[in-house]
């Protein structure tokens, strides 16, 4: 198997005396669609936020691509954090699109603030990602004049514009109308099947078991179960696993 | 009762004497907000700045000077600082001193307000870009801040406008001052006050005119 691109190792993080991260120990390899379940408050956001340091975590370790992130305010981990957070995309339940920028700007300011892109270059690969997640039409609108599936379809045609090597999606389309959550799945399922990394929280199962490579269920900050998703949603060993999939699966 | 009358006419003949007033009005409430604008920056952000040695200092000045008298402030620094200067400081720059300094204390309070109400997905998102701090702050917090602030910064404008009308008492010849003057010598308070209060409706009816055509383009505000 290939070296891991995201490794976590016995990770602990606390909200002041709440316990939230309990010793997750996780390696992601290159080209791997990892799928994070669990209920509310389990953990679920707060474990892919470390891995790009929204979050910082108190004990273990974790290494992305080769740059090391430790707990504490080290200057080799902000070092490292500049590192990750070049080659990690991220993707939010509430899109955070930059309401005064239009699409197009909002595709083009990290390539030309971080990488150090030209402008028409960058304005080049912004249509170019527009047109690639199906809003080629919508780049001189703000974000405001799109629906929440286009707004999202931006936001992760944001991230790409940064060429990442992983992608993290925290409930992509928890906030969208029902209608328009397969737009915003399709274009991840294109993203999965060019071989992007990707760690997704979601509670749409139909897409774990479509795409994921692996599972994998927290509880209480706790790694309970993982496996392929034939495995884990057709014969999940621990009880938690089935209680949780038995309150999900039902709707 | 007396038998009061209203004299026009001397109302009608102040309004080129008090027009001298409106330079001065204009130069220290302009200058004193762009540079209390400045303060604004400067203090509003350390007021949130984690590190607690830059922002006690900032959150005590903005306490000292939004709880004390715009007033008291400008004596004391008329009256009170060239006794430590050893020199005396003219009345107009007295008078933009204290306004910079007050509005900037209010103006300190608006930027915190502005800053802190940016969703924090926002930087968020900007961060996971690999932006910089600083970048995130500049491209991403800072122009979606600075249109939530023009409604309160405008009003701060008013306020501080008015305010100028205290400095009559350093003798700054403002608005006040020349309404003062000359009633000293023609005697119809009322008419002349009542010029005055008209002048001061002008000029703010003005600016509140401009704030609202700003917040209507759509370039300010939400
Ligand atoms: N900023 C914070 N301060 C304090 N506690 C927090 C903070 N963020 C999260 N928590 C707590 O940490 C726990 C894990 O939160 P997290 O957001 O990771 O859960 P989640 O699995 O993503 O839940 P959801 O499905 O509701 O998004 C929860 O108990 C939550 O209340
Ligand atoms: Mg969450």
């Amino acid at each position: 198997m290939a070296d891991p691109i995201v490794e976590m190792k016995d990770v602990n993080k606390y909200f002041g005396s709440h316990h939230v991260l309990k010793d997750i120990n996780l390696e992601v390899v290159p080209g791997e669609k990892i799928v994070v379940i669990g209920a509310s408050g389990s953990g679920k956001s707060t474990l892919i936020r470390c891995v790009n340091g929204l979050e910082p975590f108190q004990g273990g370790r974790i290494v992305v691509d080769g740059h090391p992130l430790e707990p504490g305010n080290t200057s080799k981990t902000s070092r490292s954090l500049q590192a990750i957070r070049r080659e990690v995309g991220m993707v939010f339940q509430q899109f955070n699109l930059f309401p005064h920028r239009t699409v197009l700007k909002n595709i083009m300011l990290a390539p030309m603030r971080v990488r150090k892109v030209g402008r028409n270059q960058a304005e080049e690969t912004a249509r170019r990602l527009l047109d690639r997640v199906g809003i080629g039409n919508q780049a001189d609108k703000f974000p405001t004049q799109l629906s929440g599936g286009q707004q999202q379809r931006v936001a992760i045609a944001r991230a790409l514009a940064m060429d990442p090597r992983v992608m993290l999606f925290d409930e992509p389309t928890s906030a969208l109308d029902p209608e328009m959550i397969g737009e915003v799945l399709d274009v991840m399922r294109e993203l999965a099947a060019e071989g992007m990394t990707m760690m997704v929280v979601t509670h749409e199962m139909g897409f774990a078991r479509e795409v994921a490579d692996r599972v994998i269920y927290i509880h209480e900050g706790q790694i309970v179960e993982q496996g392929p998703p034939a495995e884990v949603f057709d014969n999940p060993q621990s009880e938690r696993t089935k209680a949780f999939l038995s309150r999900v699966l039902k709707h | 009762m007396g038998n009061f009358q209203f004299d026009w006419q001397a109302m009608i003949s102040s309004i080129p004497h008090l027009l001298e007033g409106i330079p001065y009005t204009l130069l220290i409430s302009g200058v004193g907000l762009v540079f209390g604008f400045v303060l604004g920056i400067v203090f509003g952000l350390l007021s949130i700045n984690p590190i607690r040695l830059l922002r006690w200092p900032a959150i005590a000045y903005i306490e000292v000077f939004r709880g004390t008298p715009v007033l008291v402030q400008v004596l004391f620094i008329f009256y009170g600082l060239p006794e430590v200067l050893g020199g005396p400081i003219d009345a107009l720059t007295a008078g933009i001193a204290a306004i910079a300094l007050n509005s900037g204390a209010y103006i300190s309070e608006i930027v915190r307000g502005g800053v802190q109400s940016i969703d924090k997905g926002q930087r968020e998102a900007g961060l996971s870009l690999g932006l910089s701090r600083l970048d995130t702050f500049r491209y991403v917090i800072w122009p979606q801040a600075l249109r939530r602030m023009i409604p309160p910064l405008g009003n701060q404008a008013i306020v501080s406008i008015k305010d100028t009308s205290l400095f009559a008492v350093i003798g700054v010849g403002e608005l006040v001052r020349q309404g003062q003057i000359y009633i000293a010598t023609t005697f119809n308070a009322l008419e002349v006050y009542l010029m005055v209060a008209i002048l001061y409706l002008v000029i703010t009816l003005t600016l509140s005119a401009i704030l609202r055509g700003l917040e209507r383009s759509g370039l300010v505000g939400q």
